[in-house]
């Protein structure tokens, strides 16, 4: 199935800002993680079509994937 | 070691003078200080302009001393936007300045008949007032120059602004950071509070001054080290806002559909990238300029910037998310370099930088100005607002003034004061936190995000409305109780997720003091500010009518979620149980 993935902040240093990418049916967002070796405990949020996600999720056909290190502002 | 006093200026008499601080004050400092001395003295149902108002600055409760993050000043007054109490806090250098010089409060009062404008000048042999001419209907920028040459380069400056000196709604106070930039104490409409009582500046030399009396200095040494090691410990205040700025949020606040884009028609916005925190970055990096910057000494968070232009001189500094976001998003102006020159100009005059830019979109949809042309907001900001032409008055005048002259709807604001970078139909929080708050539609006040977004202090569902009043009103009551400690107010992400850095804090308090303040006691300091300033707000006029969000939120749903604002005005009132 196909993911939109998009990544931000320090993410997307050496990886990429936005790509579709092909997963089995299935697919967590943990396992987007680690295909992209990006370690768990550096990522602060996480959006699946613009709500707020947990990366035990399972993704969909067509899904939005977002992914944030830890940041803030104000 | 100077005596702590309160210094009075009247600029109806031009009097001078130092009194003893009161007991019942001595305990209080920045926000706390500055509302309670508001609403002591300055009747509330006075003009806001006019003799009876009170401009009050005091340094928070460990301003001046070595803890990091310390150095906010904040200001008070009636507020001539929202008619009612308002406190703000800047950076800067002169909050350090006058606490050093034993300053517990400023009190600038009175009204000028003659037509006079006046400067002040504190130091260690004490205050005085002396009429003020080279500095009229100069930039920011060029009157703290002057001053540095008429003073020294050191001298901590707070300067009212042309748009003050016109009395516009949308002036601000700015204050000198280390590199003669400017900070602002942004909101409310300060600026204009000053320019009635024709103080053109307060200018701060601290030399000779010896440092900040503490009852216990070991405990504060070990205080403030586990206080900074718990900030830089933190993922937020320890590294990204050192590396994007605020304006990280931008993209951040589009992935969740609470970008409010063009006047608030939509949650997302296409050319985000275009003016998002990860391109602010890059393009400071490219250029030279320095994406951390502190905007007084002792920031360790360091959320500030220089951002130069593409031959690499000086633009900007401190471009902050929110108004990165008004002018880019919900104005359209997807170039960062207008973005960023817009900035600089409306520090150079002295205008909110949020007023401003979320009243251009308003202008935008009314006609005024062509969405999206940043051009020509460039040229109305130095052509009609800075000449204070008849138009630029009215833009000056603030998002609501605009949105009436032009028979609006769509006009976001609370309490006559514009709503800042977060759609409150999809971050349902946050609206809470607008309808609510006492200074009008802030967030700074309640930064309910934090939990709707970022994950910091747990996780509420930003798009229900379960648990949003509780968590705006923790929130409110300690972001009052920081506001009056002198913290910057991005310490909240780790006091939030940590119990030993909020310990931390406590224990700087203790030392600072030689007191024993408890959690509790830290609530109940917030809950005292909140409850005084409400106070004033009723006695000024506002019900609990004046707690709603505008009328459009709950009849337009906002793309991608379609949400709408749906608190029902019982809801919203439970907020005061407290
Ligand atoms: S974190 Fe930003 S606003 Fe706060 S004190 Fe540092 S530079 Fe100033």
């Amino acid at each position: 199935m196909q993911v939109q993935v998009r990544l931000y902040a320090t993410f997307r240093n050496d990886r990429f800002n936005e790509q579709m990418r092909d997963y089995p049916p299935g697919t967590t967002i943990k396992n987007v993680l680690d295909d992209l070796k990006i370690e768990e405990s550096l990522v602060g949020t996480l959006f699946v079509d613009f709500k707020y996600a947990t990366s035990d999720q399972e993704l969909h056909e067509g899904a939005n994937l977002g992914i944030f290190p830890v940041v803030g502002g104000g | 070691m100077e005596m702590d006093k309160i210094w009075r200026v009247n600029l109806s008499d031009l009097s001078v003078k130092s009194e003893p601080v009161p007991a019942a004050w001595a305990g209080l400092g920045g926000r706390a200080l500055t509302s309670t001395i508001v609403a002591a003295e300055v009747p509330p149902t006075c003009h806001p302009l006019g003799p009876n108002n009170k401009l009050v600055f005091c340094p928070g409760l460990l301003t001046g001393t070595v803890a990091a993050d310390s150095g906010r000043l904040s200001a008070g007054a009636k507020s001539p936007l929202t008619g009612g109490i308002k406190e703000s806090n800047v950076g800067g250098t002169a909050g350090q300045m006058l606490a050093k010089l034993g300053v517990k409060a400023l009190i600038i009062e009175g009204h000028p008949t003659d037509g006079k404008w006046h400067g002040l000048y504190l130091n260690q042999e004490g205050l005085r007032i002396e009429e003020e001419t080279e500095t009229l209907g100069k930039g920011n920028y060029e009157s703290v120059q002057i001053l540095n040459e008429r003073v020294n380069k050191r001298v901590g400056v707070v300067v009212c602004g042309p748009a003050g000196e016109m009395k516009m709604l949308t002036a601000n106070i700015s204050v000198k950071d280390p590199d003669s930039h400017i900070r602002s104490i942004g909101r409310g409409g300060l600026g204009a509070v000053m320019g009635s009582k024709k103080l053109k500046f307060i200018a701060v030399d601290a030399s000779g001054a010896t440092g900040m009396p503490i009852a216990d200095p070991e405990k504060f040494k070990a205080a403030g080290k586990a206080w900074a090691d718990a900030l830089m410990a933190h993922g937020v205040s320890g590294s990204a806002l050192k590396t994007y700025g605020t304006n990280i949020l931008i993209n951040i606040l589009n992935e969740a559909g609470g970008l409010p884009t063009h006047n608030f028609t939509a949650g997302q916005c296409k050319e985000h990238d275009a003016f998002s925190g990860e391109t602010m970055h890059d393009t400071i990096v490219k250029r030279g300029g320095n994406p951390s910057h502190a905007c007084h000494p002792g920031c360790v968070i360091q959320c500030s910037q220089i951002y130069n232009d593409a031959e690499g001189k000086y633009l900007a500094s401190g471009l902050e998310y929110e108004t990165v976001w008004a002018l880019g998003a919900d104005s359209g102006i997807a170039n960062l370099d207008q973005i960023a020159e817009a900035d600089h100009i409306m520090d150079d005059l002295g205008v909110d930088s949020i007023e401003t830019s979320v009243m251009f979109a308003v202008a935008m949809e009314g006609g005024a100005i062509p969405w999206g042309d940043g051009a020509e907001v460039l040229r109305v900001l130095k052509e009609e607002i800075a000449k204070g032409t008849p138009f630029g008055r009215l833009l000056g005048a603030g998002t609501e003034a605009v949105g009436k002259a032009y028979g609006l709807t769509r006009v976001p604001v609370v309490k006559h004061q514009a709503i800042p970078a977060y759609d409150p139909r999809s971050v349902k929080g946050i609206g809470i936190t607008y309808a609510t708050s006492t200074m009008g539609a802030d967030h700074t006040s309640g930064y309910t995000i934090a939990t709707n977004i970022l994950g910091v202090g747990g996780h509420v569902d930003p798009l229900k409305k379960d648990g949003q009043i509780d968590l705006s009103r923790n929130l409110q009551i300690a972001t009052a109780s920081v506001d009056s400690t002198g913290m910057c107010i991005f310490v909240a992400f780790p006091v939030l997720d940590s119990a030993e850095c909020f310990q931390s804090l406590l224990d700087l308090i203790n030392a600072r003091y030689g007191i024993a303040l408890t959690g509790d006691d830290v609530v109940g300091l917030g809950k005292y500010v909140l409850t005084t300033e409400h106070k004033f707000n009723l006695a000024a006029g506002m019900t609990n009518k004046d707690d709603r969000l505008p009328e459009f939120f709950e009849y337009e749903p906002v793309a991608p979620h379609n949400a709408v604002w749906d608190f029902t005005p019982e809801e919203i009132d439970s907020y005061w149980n407290f």
